[in-house]
């Protein structure tokens, strides 16, 4: 098999510069021990991470996003599985229809769903709260959820369900002990692509998030919009680690790539 | 003939349709309810006038696409949003692509190792990575600007906070992982004996990759490029952290209608707009696409 030649190394290797370049120098910068943006030439601080300490608005941004990508995606997978198994296994008319209905909020752009939701939960009393967070994020993750789910269960083996209903299982036993445990790599990926989603997601959020309820992108995109300090980076820091972290148990668990297809476009 | 085909185990007594409707039920009614019923109420939205003493009336006139279509304004501020789209797209296609094949064709560790690099900041806030571009080139204290100038390479910082230019190269950064995850997966598929053969057969490296390479990956690129394309043109962190208040595209602009001038018919009428544009754009590429993919393989 051919190799890559020079040309192709050094391609390559601008290609990783430019990649890493703006990823890398935010972690850096995390650590200067001065009171402005600059590189630490004067030995590493970790001043600026104990500065997130004061802000707690960072904080409870934070705790809020982990509970709002938690709450979305598991009602996201909750939803997702019973119309994934009814589009894999039952036969009726319209059937590619539903599935194209179900996957469509991935072809809307966010800004367009911000603009749509915002008008809609203020119409209907419920803006600015996190029962409209937890609304908006579940129907924008819902696509992810329900394509991985479909995809492992349009392959799903019958003979097995079979059997266990000759052997007398049925209906809630069935599901448990023989069903989810099939279809459950799929539902398992489907839950993590909806939480990551969930979790990063800013275009939408930033239009009904209200100072009661945000989350910790939006956060950093109003703070940012004010000004760039060593405070918001090393918050991005922070959010990169963690990340990046998620990233080495998803690589180890199930394969980056293989889980990244699920993803095909949908976030901005 | 659907009772055939149909694999599920049945309950006696209830109808073939109602078990699967049921469990289609809650997410159509997610969809229905929360997507579906916003957007059309958006598009009446679009219709309505508003004054800034009084509000949103309640009457509909066609004041907010008139006033889109005859202040050139807007009409600048879309070409700029699709030209920044356009460009991105181009400068994907061009990184994504070899890149996508010079680590397909990567020794074992190598391989697995730069494909999650290049894949994983896609899993990466946009804010913190768009936060980097802006600590690179951020005026004189951007990081690369500073350096250059202390060497005396530069005498002025490289403008890149609110410039197009700018716009563009932070969302390329963006968008390169998805035309390199699209690419990725028709090089799957991609047969290493066709190379081979036609390398046995006297065809120069270059010959190889033009001629049978490339053929075969290009429905990879193209349909990379529609969704860099649809999510470039909606962009809206990176455009309004770089770009500011000064460079408008049409996701910041509709942004500043909402929550700063809080003209919100005018800022429905210019997101519908987008909408219906990046739609025409895309359903538009794709039958071209399937067309003329329909013919190489008859």
């Amino acid at each position: 098999m051919s190799r890559n030649g020079p040309l192709a190394l050094l391609f390559h290797a601008l290609v990783m510069l430019f990649m890493l370049a703006p990823i890398v120098i935010v972690c850096v910068v995390a650590f200067t021990p001065e009171g402005f943006l600059s590189l630490p030439t004067n030995g590493l601080s970790l001043r600026w991470f104990k500065a997130i300490a004061g802000y707690p608005e960072f904080v409870s941004a934070f705790r809020d996003s982990l509970w709002l990508a938690a709450l979305s995606s598991v009602i996201a997978v909750g939803v997702s599985v019973p119309a994934a198994l009814a589009v894999a296994r039952h036969r009726f008319p319209g059937r590619e229809a539903v599935s194209a209905f179900i996957l469509s909020p991935l072809m809307i752009p966010h800004v367009v769903l911000g603009v749509a939701f915002l008008r809609f939960f203020t119409q209907i009393g419920v803006g600015g709260s996190m029962v409209s967070l937890v609304l908006a994020h579940v129907v924008i993750v819902l696509p992810f959820a329900f394509r991985l789910t479909l995809s492992t269960a349009t392959g799903l083996d019958r003979s097995l369900e079979q059997a266990a209903v000759s052997l007398g299982a049925s209906g809630a036993t069935l599901f448990r002990r023989v069903t989810l445990p099939l279809i459950l790599p799929g539902v398992v990926s489907g839950l993590v692509l909806a939480f990551i989603n969930s979790f990063d997601e800013v275009t939408m959020t930033v239009f009904i998030a209200a100072p009661g309820a945000t989350t910790l992108p939006v956060r950093m995109f109003l703070y940012i919009q004010d000004n760039i300090d060593p405070l918001v980076t090393s918050v991005s820091a922070v959010v990169i680690a963690l990340t990046v972290v998620v990233m080495a148990l998803i690589e180890k668990l199930f394969g980056l790539e293989r889980l990244l297809a699920g993803e095909g476009g949908g976030r901005s | 003939m659907s009772a055939l085909a149909d694999t599920a185990p049945r309950r006696a007594g209830m109808p073939g349709w109602l078990a699967p409707a049921l469990m289609l039920l809650p997410a159509m009614l997610l969809v229905v309810g929360v997507v579906l019923v916003p957007l059309a109420l958006t598009a009446l939205l679009s219709f309505h006038s508003f004054s800034s003493s009084t509000g949103i009336s309640a009457g509909y006139a066609l004041e907010n696409w008139a006033e889109i279509a005859g202040d050139p304004y807007y009409a600048e501020m879309f070409l700029r949003t699709f030209r920044i789209a356009g460009v991105v797209t181009l400068a994907c296609c061009l990184i994504g692509a070899p890149e996508a094949y010079i680590i397909h064709r990567m020794r074992a560790p190598w391989k697995g190792i730069f494909l999650v690099v290049t894949l994983g900041p896609l899993l990466i806030s946009v804010v913190a990575r768009t936060l980097g571009w802006a600590l690179l080139f951020g005026g004189r204290n951007g990081v690369v600007n500073k350096a250059l100038m202390d060497l005396g390479i530069l005498s002025q910082p490289i403008p890149f906070m609110f410039t197009e230019g700018g716009v563009m190269v932070a969302l390329t950064h963006v968008m390169v992982p998805f035309m390199v995850l699209s690419v990725w997966a028709v090089l799957q598929r991609l047969d290493p004996r066709a190379e081979n053969a036609a390398a046995s057969l006297g065809a120069s490296q270059f010959t190889v990759l033009t001629r049978i390479v490339l053929p075969q990956v290009m429905p990879g690129i193209l349909s990379g490029a529609i969704i860099v394309f649809a999510l470039s043109a909606s962009a809206f962190a990176t455009p309004a952290i770089i770009g500011g208040r000064r460079l408008k595209v049409a996701a910041t602009l509709a942004y500043d209608e909402f929550l700063n001038t809080l003209n919100w018919p005018l800022g429905a009428a210019v997101a519908l707009l987008l909408l219906v544009a990046i739609a025409a754009i895309v359903i538009g590429c794709n039958a071209l696409v399937e067309r003329h993919y329909s013919k190489v393989f008859q």
